[in-house]
Formats: structure tokens, C-alpha cells, sequence
């Protein structure tokens, strides 16, 4: 149990959310796909988190169970604001949707085809009654207006747009409704080098207006560096890293966060490269690897990581690692 | 009428005007395509330089469609040395992908059209020129001289066939003469060489059993199977997270120097690009903007599409408060301004740069612009 500290929006403690896996006659679960697994972390107001690390090591699911948008959680504490999420009843929760807001990775994907523009962005605006209906056109047009789009762009629908503005789309829609809070999934990864700059001061800049704290989940590790003021490095559920950016750039402790670091291409060829190539892939989450989850990549195993899971201790000032090399 | 038509709203009419036109020119070329028994002298041609494996000369390949023609290519030169990596890099829709597709003769015909200029092939003995090759002499090459790494490992390989049949359909058309035994140890042979540790396993898998990476290795391996001299990579890693990127650019890098191949590889990462090519093709909107070795270019970057480009991509290590991002947008396919392409992007304009697209000023052997600011200092002698 944790108690609430005023200047964290969000406290994540002990995370857990397992699907089941269905099989046999009866549909009855055969087994369970551990998909977080006790994730600890709090994040203060106005700041943001990168999440970082391999595709199925269940990054999104973090990010969706915070927003109670995938069922019940298995385990755990989600406090925003210092209410348990989960503890809400349906009306409350319905409330508090505005507060917390998502944007999607694909934006081709997540904007309905049939629905113009403005009726996109609207939509909640009016369910949630925010604003008056004399009001509510100019509302929406200032919100798009500082997403960047343009007025006119209203009565146009999903398919007329460019995926850069279909991204800025998603964004004004989650903006509409004055959210504290965003979770943003991968937004700029299906997007072109030149487009990913224009979303990301975009994001940056609308932080610093509003007071965002956004909750950023991307594999490119640039980009999380760029935008984030803390890092968590997740690996098969768990979050084997985190701290402040700086940090973790400067300083990264466990052997998986190093391997990821060493793995990203720079852009000068010259630059040396001391690559620590990880071997095969990444578990099945179905059925972890005992002891640390780690060890059947890790270059530094011993006989101890094959047995016991390591905790989570702090090496630094606000720099938490889950390993076992860091034992005093 | 006038407000439709800035905006790109074409009425019923004038969209059949197009397509009648489109369809003349279509079927002049396919008529001149289809024809049988096409003699070897048609595209018999000479390489420019024999350390040469592929010469794109001022290659255009259009795309008819019912809106008008998109000059997907639109005067594309530039060279693959043998046993040299050349990376081509730009944004989507700027025609890297149709270019290494004219090479393959993978366009979408009839809209999709080679109107003009060279692919020249150097076999070693002979050289063919690939735009005006038949499609069935082409059968003989593709795969076998020349093969493709597709972007997407999920959609590349075929659903409902195992992985071990996959590959031998490819050995099983160019050597004909191979047994069935022969071809199987081949093709468990490829499997171990792309690094897949339980080859015999996935010999008889379905792709759907496979992750991502294991299936950009399959593809791989495929693309390899007939020890092919120009291999194109449309973005391989693309799809693929960091760690099993750094694993596949490992084994592309290992496998070149292995059969000494030339390689074409397509992206629009330029990290990767800085790691894996020994000469860089910056395009832009259908054409080449910048080309030259990679330390030229990420050294010394000199077109401002390259410069912009460069400065939008965060560096791990380096901080800034904001990323420089390009204003404006790339210009409409189908109705290309008659100047620069690039200028109602730039912040470098000169006064020139309202005349007619600048033609290419070399700063050195190998490093080739097209911009106006440079017309001064071209190198002497070149």
C-alpha cells in the first residue's frame, strides 16, 4: 500500500495484469500470459515518463491498465490524483475519463472513417457537457487551432489528411477535453523523420501551456530521451530501470538497459560501435524464465540470477534498478 | 470551379479527359512491352564504368493514374559500385521504393510505367539495360542476380506455405538440375547462415509461428538463396525493434563481404544509414538532391532538405530544447512546381532559386548537389 504524496498525479504500485490464455472443450484458462508484472512508479505533475523497451514486453498494456481500459487489473495500486482508479464506481469513472486522455500509435487506425473532423474532436466535448452550446464551436476551433490545424479542416473526414495531420487530429481530440494527464502510445513511430519533429514540439510545447504530464511509450530511444524527464526501461512486464533521464543516458545499470542503448544506430560514421548484441528473442510471457526474467540473455548471469528474482533497489539518487550485480 | 481545383478536386469530365489520355500513352507502351521474341541487341548496352554493378542513368518512371501523372522518379542518376553498400534516404512517397522497384520490374503495370532513361546491369561479360528488358528474360535474373529484401517480414512471406518450401520454390526455378535432397540441405544451410539456431525446426514452421525478427531473416535468406551480386534492402529493419535491428544490420553486414554483393539499401533512418553504407542518395520528391560517400555527407551535409533532415532527428547525447522541423509540406505529385522542389520548404533561398530546377554542381569527385547556392563554387576541372 502506498499513501499518497501530493506531488504525484499518478502512483503506480506493484502493477500486475495477466490475461488468461483459453483452451481445451470448455474454454477454461489453461494458463495466464503475465503481461505486467508488478510495475512500481510515481510521476509527479507536469513531467513526463518515457517507457521504453522491446515490442511485447508490455509496455501498452501499462499504459492501458493505468487508464482502466483493459478490464480488471490482477494486482496492485493505481492512485491518480490519490483515488484508487479502480475503486471508482461507473459515473465516477466516467468523470474522470476527461482527466485522463490516450493518444494512439496508428493514426490511420484510430480516427473513424465516417465521422468529420470536428465531430471527432467534439464528440466527448459535448458527452461530457464542457462546454455551453453557444460556446462550443469556437472551443473546438481554438483546440484545433493549437494543434495546428486549420478551421476549414472541420468538415473534412479522416481520409483527406496527411499522417502527420491525422496524429495532430488525435492529439487536439485528447486535448479537447483539458485532460491532466495523457498516455501517449508510440504516436510519432508511424510518422516520417521531418513529421516526427513537428508532433514532438507540438506535444513539448502544449506540456509547457497546460501542465501536461504525459506518460510517453516508444521504442525509439532518441525520441525518449528528447521529450522525457524520467525513464522506465521495461523488460517481459517488469520495469528493470528507472530514473531520471539523465541517468539512465549517462549511467545505465542493468545489462539489458545497456544492450538496448548500445543497439541504437548513430547518426555519424564515424562514431565507434561497442555493441552488445543480445542473442535470440525475447521470452514468452506465457511462461517467464525463472529467477531474474533476464537471464537467458544476459551476458553477466550466475548461478543466483537462475534462482532468485532480484528486487528493486536504489543505486543512486532516484535511480532504481532491478538486478542482482548491484548488491552491496 | 476555380476554388475545387486549388484544392485538388477533379469533376467527373476532366477526370475522363486524363484517363483517355492515359490510356493512349499506356497502350503505346505496353504494345511496345508485350511484343514476342524481343532480339538480346534491343537491350544490350555498355556499362559507363565496369566497377559498376547497377547505373541508374536519368531514370523516370511515372504513374498514370485517373487524378494525372505522378512523376513518382523523375530523373534519377546515380551509381551501385561493386561490393559497396549505397543507402538511399528520404521521406515517404519521394520514390526510393520505385526506384528499386523499376529495377526489378515489380512496378504495378500498366499505370505504373518506365517512360524514360536506363538501368543498366552489369553481368560481368555483358550489360542489360532493365527498362528495356522482357518481363520473362527478366524471370532468369530476378532472385537470381538481383533479389529484394521486402519491408514488411509479415506480409512478404506466404501465409499458408511452410518456410522450407517457401525457400526452395526460389532454388527449385533457377537450378533446375538441384534434387530435392540437395535443395533441402541448401535450404537448412540458408537458415543456419541467417543466424536461426533450430533451422531444421523452422524448415517446417508456418511464418505465423515465427516473431518478426526470425521472419526478416527468413526473407532474408531468401533473397540470399541464389548467391545474388545486387541485393535490395527496402527498409529490412524497419519493422524491427532496436535490439533484433542491431542483430539483423550484424548479419546483412557480415553476409556482404561474405559473397561480395553490392547492396542498395533503402531507409529513412539515417543512424542506420551512417552505420551500413559507404555512399549516401538523398532524394527528394522523385529526384536525387545530394548524393556522395557517407562521411561527405554527414560531415559536410550541403543541400538543405539533407541539413534539415539531419537537424530533425533527436541524437542520443545531445541535447536541445526544440528539433528543428521543416515547414510546408512536399509538393503535390501530380502538379510539380517548375522551380526548385524544395524551395517553399527552404530557408536558404537565393535569388536564382525562382528559375528553372537547378541541375547538379559537383563539390568534389563524389559529392554531387542540386541547389543554387553552391553555382559558385563548383570544384575546378570537374
Amino acid at each position: 500500500m502506498v499513501t499518497y504524496d501530493p506531488q504525484y498525479i499518478l502512483m503506480v504500485d506493484e502493477l500486475k495484469k495477466y490475461f488468461p490464455i483459453k483452451g481445451g472443450m470448455m474454454s477454461k484458462a489453461v494458463g495466464q500470459v503475465k503481461a505486467v508484472d508488478g510495475v512500481t512508479f510515481n510521476l509527479k505533475r507536469g513531467t513526463t515518463m518515457g517507457l521504453v523497451g522491446e515490442s511485447g514486453c508490455g509496455k501498452t498494456t501499462t499504459g492501458r491498465t493505468i487508464l482502466r481500459l483493459s478490464g480488471e487489473k490482477t494486482g496492485g495500486q493505481v492512485l491518480f490524483n490519490g483515488k484508487e482508479v479502480y475503486d471508482l464506481s461507473k459515473k465516477e469513472m466516467r468523470a474522470l475519463r476527461t482527466k485522463m486522455q490516450i493518444i494512439f500509435q496508428d493514426p490511420f487506425s484510430s480516427l473513424s472513417p465516417r465521422l468529420p473532423v470536428g465531430e471527432i474532436i467534439g464528440e466527448a466535448v459535448r458527452e461530457h457537457d464542457l462546454v455551453s452550446k453557444a460556446e462550443f464551436n469556437d472551443y473546438i476551433d481554438t483546440v484545433m487551432d493549437e494543434c495546428g490545424l486549420q478551421p476549414f479542416h472541420k468538415a473534412r473526414y479522416p481520409h483527406e489528411f496527411s499522417g502527420g495531420q491525422r496524429q495532430r487530429i488525435c492529439i487536439a481530440r485528447a486535448l479537447a477535453l483539458n485532460p491532466e494527464f495523457i498516455v501517449c502510445d508510440e504516436p510519432v513511430s508511424a510518422l516520417d523523420v521531418s513529421i516526427q519533429a513537428q508532433i514532438i514540439n507540438l506535444l513539448k510545447s502544449l506540456q509547457r501551456q497546460r501542465n501536461l504530464t504525459y506518460l510517453f511509450i516508444s521504442h525509439d530511444l532518441s525520441v525518449v530521451e528528447h521529450i522525457s524527464d524520467v525513464v522506465g526501461v521495461m523488460y517481459l512486464g517488469n520495469l528493470v530501470e528507472y530514473g531520471r533521464t539523465e541517468d539512465i543516458f549517462r549511467n545505465p545499470l542493468h545489462p539489458y538497459t545497456k544492450a538496448l542503448f548500445s543497439a541504437i544506430p548513430i547518426p555519424d560514421p564515424k562514431a565507434k560501435m561497442n555493441r552488445i548484441v543480445l542473442e535470440g528473442t525475447i521470452p514468452s510471457p506465457a511462461n517467464p524464465p525463472s529467477g531474474c526474467k533476464f537471464h537467458t540473455r544476459c551476458a553477466n548471469c550466475t548461478q543466483r540470477c537462475k534462482e532468485e528474482a532480484p528486487v528493486q533497489r536504489e543505486v543512486e539518487d532516484g535511480h532504481y534498478v532491478v538486478c542482482h550485480l548491484y548488491d552491496k | 470551379m476555380a476554388k475545387n481545383k486549388s484544392e485538388g478536386y477533379l469533376s467527373a469530365k476532366e477526370s475522363r479527359q486524363i484517363a483517355k489520355a492515359n490510356r493512349k500513352v499506356i497502350n503505346d507502351l505496353e504494345k511496345k512491352r508485350k511484343r514476342k521474341k524481343v532480339p538480346e541487341s534491343e537491350y544490350l548496352t555498355t556499362m559507363h564504368d565496369d566497377k559498376n554493378a547497377v547505373e541508374f542513368d536519368n531514370l523516370h518512371t511515372y504513374f498514370f493514374t485517373d487524378a494525372g501523372v505522378v512523376k513518382s522518379v523523375d530523373g534519377v542518376t546515380f551509381e551501385v559500385p561493386v561490393g559497396k553498400t549505397v543507402g538511399v534516404v528520404g521521406e515517404s512517397g519521394c520514390g526510393k521504393s520505385v526506384t528499386s522497384l523499376s529495377l526489378m520490374q515489380l512496378l504495378q503495370r500498366p499505370q505504373g510505367q518506365i517512360v524514360e532513361g536506363e538501368i543498366r546491369l552489369n553481368l560481368g561479360d555483358k550489360a542489360y539495360d532493365i527498362a528495356k528488358m522482357p518481363y520473362e528474360k527478366l524471370q532468369d535474373l530476378r532472385g537470381n542476380f538481383v533479389s529484394m529484401i521486402f519491408q514488411e517480414p509479415m506480409t512478404a512471406l506466404n501465409p499458408v506455405f511452410r518456410i522450407g518450401a517457401q525457400l526452395e520454390e526460389v532454388l527449385e526455378l533457377h537450378n533446375k538440375d538441384m534434387s530435392k535432397d540437395d535443395m533441402k540441405k541448401r535450404t537448412i544451410e540458408l537458415l543456419e547462415m541467417v543466424g536461426i539456431a533450430n533451422s531444421e525446426g523452422v524448415y517446417k514452421m508456418f511464418p505465423h509461428e515465427l516473431s518478426g525478427g526470425m521472419r526478416q531473416r527468413v526473407v532474408i535468406a531468401m533473397a540470399l538463396a541464389c548467391n545474388p551480386k545486387v541485393i535490395i534492402a527496402d527498409e529490412p529493419t524497419t519493422a524491427l525493434d532496436v535490439t533484433i535491428q542491431a542483430q539483423v544490420l550484424d548479419l546483412l553486414r557480415g553476409l556482404k563481404s561474405k559473397i561480395n554483393s553490392s547492396i542498395m539499401f533503402i531507409t529513412h533512418d539515417l543512424g542506420v544509414i551512417a552505420e551500413m553504407a559507404d555512399y549516401v542518395v538523398v532524394m527528394y520528391a522523385g529526384r536525387v538532391v545530394e548524393k556522395g560517400t557517407t562521411e561527405e555527407i554527414f560531415e559536410n551535409p550541403a543541400h538543405p532538405y539533407t541539413i534539415g533532415l539531419m537537424a530533425s532527428k533527436p541524437v542520443v547525447g545531445k541535447q536541445v530544447d526544440e528539433l528543428y522541423s521543416i515547414p510546408g509540406k512536399v509538393p503535390n505529385p501530380i502538379d510539380m512546381p517548375n522551380y526548385c522542389y524544395f524551395k517553399d520548404r527552404c530557408n536558404m533561398c537565393v535569388g536564382q532559386c525562382d528559375g528553372a530546377y537547378p541541375g547538379e554542381i559537383s563539390l568534389s569527385d563524389t559529392h554531387k548537389v542540386s541547389c543554387y547556392r553552391y553555382s559558385g563554387n563548383e570544384k575546378k576541372g570537374v
